[in-house]
């Protein structure tokens, strides 16, 4: 089986330990990896701020640099979100985005339901985690048990929070948009975020925001990508 | 009602500056609305009842004209007037005329969004008429003179410290009087109010075609007092608001109930028929002013039509996190939250409300909250993608927008971009938006080596 991995311009830019974990989780279940180079952005800054030209010019390039692909995994919610749902909605019709959106996933999504991965190691045996549902993971592919499936199973406990499921606030250009209602909303998701040892999430966007709030306010926790933690369940 | 929709963005910033008690009356308030509506959904199988509500919805408005009619027909048939209203003018004429023709001298008035959009109140009182909102949130609004804040809950950013506050200055009643007493002291104005109107005023939550009956849903029991005691009712109904069938209200008056507050039915329904018949009590005359105000527009509009489906339960405002930190006021218009800022600018055109579609992160929870399935999330990029079209998007986003592009469009372009953000200057395009990031969230802080040059390092 062989996967193209599109490591999304936030992780490849801040969380570049996310690609390099799903590379080496990826091989390590047997799964040969390609890294096409002339990926960028999925275009989803541009389609949700309403810049559909713009966008749609993203997305082509996208289906032109996977077309060979067979699968394509992301370590983002979001994003996958953005290549499975919204493609569609930007080139209706076009058979190539449908392709597309039938053989791209979110990493723990791919663990679980195409390679049928649910046990990776006990790696993070004794480990408390927060875990934050990225929206688009959660309410737009419906990942929801398979992450908690593969952080529970290697030990780990998942901290109840009651804030798990909301918005931290994040919302690409939103964040900047409106930065005072942003802020407003990741410091609600903070003040109820349990003593945890690690605090994660599929999506680099909500972990960067987080992290920065959470700095500023002197709040020390390791905020770490879920493909790192997937890596660690793995490699111990 | 006047619209302030384009000061969002500074409305939003300055409340939470300078009011951070709404923050927290909001938050706590949606969140326990948002838990009953959960634990509501839970007991159905709310799958179901929200397809078939949004199929039933559907029908209704893909065959409005029939429907309409049908209700006149219907509502005429049990001696109801009813009156056609384009917008604010027509339905002002229509109840200056019902005023001067009984002497009405005070009114009671059941809560009613509709009748915000059509500044009942303002002309009421310019035509010397007393006016009582009798709902208990929506009196207390009214007494401090704030437009509702919430579609279901008008008072919902107030403390109990404001309302003792209020009624400290209004009635004399102690500082630290219990909600208990307060509300006391609201119900004998109120009773007194109802028992000496002349005109009762009121929305309706359904209207059903079939057999032209009102359906109206509430708590506290003003909405069938003020529907009842006095001589006139008028009951303005948007076009939207219409039913096909009398057995469709066996879903909808429950699914709206668990909407909106997580009740199994509200403590109150109120159907009514008509004026009192010979040896009655009730209403001696009953007017239905149905009303487009911008619907019918709306309806044309392929990509837009599906938030005519609203019954304005309100799950979507408790279900939204950008709402929960402000409450309705900076949104500007009588629709808040996430319906909000998808019905204000079908009613009220995109101009006027531009910021209000970008009030969202697209988190989606309004979508999973909404009980006939609108689908917000869609409907916000739909009017994001026609404020850029229409250029109402400010210059420095187009700027950087178009330079993100220009950048993502070339792995060279993006690798110099990747070297830059690890020591170069930024583009200035770009500056106000790192400030914007920066300021909350200190500085951005790259991986040491990008991931694209980490995978060749992996590989060699």
């Amino acid at each position: 089986m062989r996967v193209a991995l599109f490591v999304t311009c936030l992780a490849d830019q801040f969380y570049a330990e996310a690609g390099m974990a799903t590379v080496r989780l990826l091989r390590a279940l047997g799964v040969e990896v390609d890294f096409p180079q002339e990926q960028t952005c999925c275009g989803q800054p541009a389609f949700n701020a309403g810049y559909w030209n713009e966008a749609r010019s993203l997305a082509r390039r996208t289906l032109g640099i996977f077309q060979e692909a067979e699968y394509v995994v992301l370590p983002s919610g979001s994003c996958a979100s953005m290549v499975k749902n919204h493609y569609l909605e930007l080139l209706p019709g076009d058979e190539e985005a449908l392709r597309l959106s039938e053989k791209t996933y979110e990493l723990s999504q791919f663990l679980v339901r195409v390679l049928g991965v649910t046990e990776l190691g006990k790696g993070l045996q004794g480990k408390t985690i927060a875990y934050h549902h990225g929206c688009h993971a959660l309410r737009e592919l419906g990942v929801k048990e398979e992450p908690l499936l593969l952080l529970k199973n290697s030990g780990a406990e998942i901290l109840p929070w009651e804030a798990a499921e909301e918005c931290c606030g994040f919302g690409g250009l939103f964040s900047v948009k409106l930065p005072e209602v942003s802020l407003a909303m990741a410091d609600r998701k903070i003040s109820t975020l349990p003593k945890a040892d690690a605090l994660t999430s599929t999506d680099a966007g909500c972990l960067l925001h987080l992290t920065g709030r959470m700095g500023k306010q002197g709040r020390n926790m390791r905020v770490v990508p879920l493909a790192t933690l997937l890596w660690e369940a793995y490699a111990g | 009602m006047q619209v302030k929709a384009k000061l969002y963005p500074k409305e939003a910033a300055r409340l939470l500056r300078e009011h951070p008690g709404v923050r927290e009356a909001v938050t706590g308030a949606t969140l326990h609305f948002e838990a009953n509506r959960k634990r509501a959904y839970q007991e159905i199988d709310a799958e179901i009842w929200r397809e078939r509500a949004r199929r039933v919805k559907d029908h209704l408005l893909t065959h409005l004209d029939h429907y309409l009619e049908l209700a006149e027909k219907r509502l005429q048939e049990k001696g109801v007037r009813v009156y056609w209203a384009e917008g604010p003018e027509e339905a002002h004429r229509i109840l200056r005329e019902i005023v001067a023709r009984h002497g009405v001298k005070r009114a009671v008035k059941a809560k009613s969004m509709l009748t915000e959009e059509l500044g009942v109140n303002p002309l009421l009182e310019s035509l010397g008429v007393e006016v009582y909102e009798t709902d208990l949130g929506e009196y207390l609004i009214q007494l401090l003179g704030e437009p509702p804040s919430h579609i279901v809950g008008p008072a919902i950013h107030l403390a109990l410290s404001d309302i003792q506050r209020l009624f400290h200055g209004r009635f004399g009643t102690p500082l630290d009087a219990s909600p208990e007493a307060l509300a006391a002291v609201a119900r004998k104005v109120l009773r007194e109010a109802f028992l000496t109107a002349d005109l009762g005023i009121s929305g309706a939550n359904f209207l059903v075609a079939e057999t032209g009956t009102l359906a109206l849903m509430e708590n506290e029991g003003n909405i069938r007092l003020s529907t009842s005691l006095p001589r006139v009712h008028v009951a303005f109904v948007g076009i939207e608001k219409l039913l096909p069938r009398f057995a469709d209200l066996a879903l909808f008056l429950p699914l709206t109930a668990r909407a909106a507050t997580g009740q199994r039915l509200s403590t109150y329904v109120s159907l009514i028929q008509g004026p009192a018949k010979e040896g009655e009590e009730g209403p001696k005359e009953v007017h239905v002013v149905l009303v487009d105000h911008g619907r019918t527009t709306l309806l044309h509009d392929p990509e837009a039509w599906e938030v005519l489906r609203c019954l304005r339960c309100g799950a979507c405002l408790n279900a939204c996190p950008v709402y929960r930190q402000t409450g309705g006021h900076p949104y500007g218009y009588v629709y808040s939250g996430p319906i909000g800022a998808v019905l204000d600018p079908g009613l009220l055109g995109l101009e006027d409300t531009y910021p209000l579609p970008y009030a969202s992160t697209l988190c989606g929870a309004c979508y999973e909250a909404c009980p006939v399935k609108i689908p917000i999330p869609k409907l916000l990029l739909t009017w994001r993608k026609r404020a850029v079209e229409r250029g109402l998007a400010p210059t420095w986003e187009r700027g950087a927008i178009q330079a993100f592009s220009k950048v993502m469009q070339s792995p060279s372009l993006y690798r110099f971009f990747s070297k830059a953000l690890r020591g170069l200057p930024l583009p200035q395009d770009l500056l106000p938006l790192l400030k914007a990031w920066t300021e909350g969230r200190g500085p951005l802080r790259p991986s040491p080596k990008p991931f694209h040059q980490l995978w060749q390092e992996l590989k060699e």
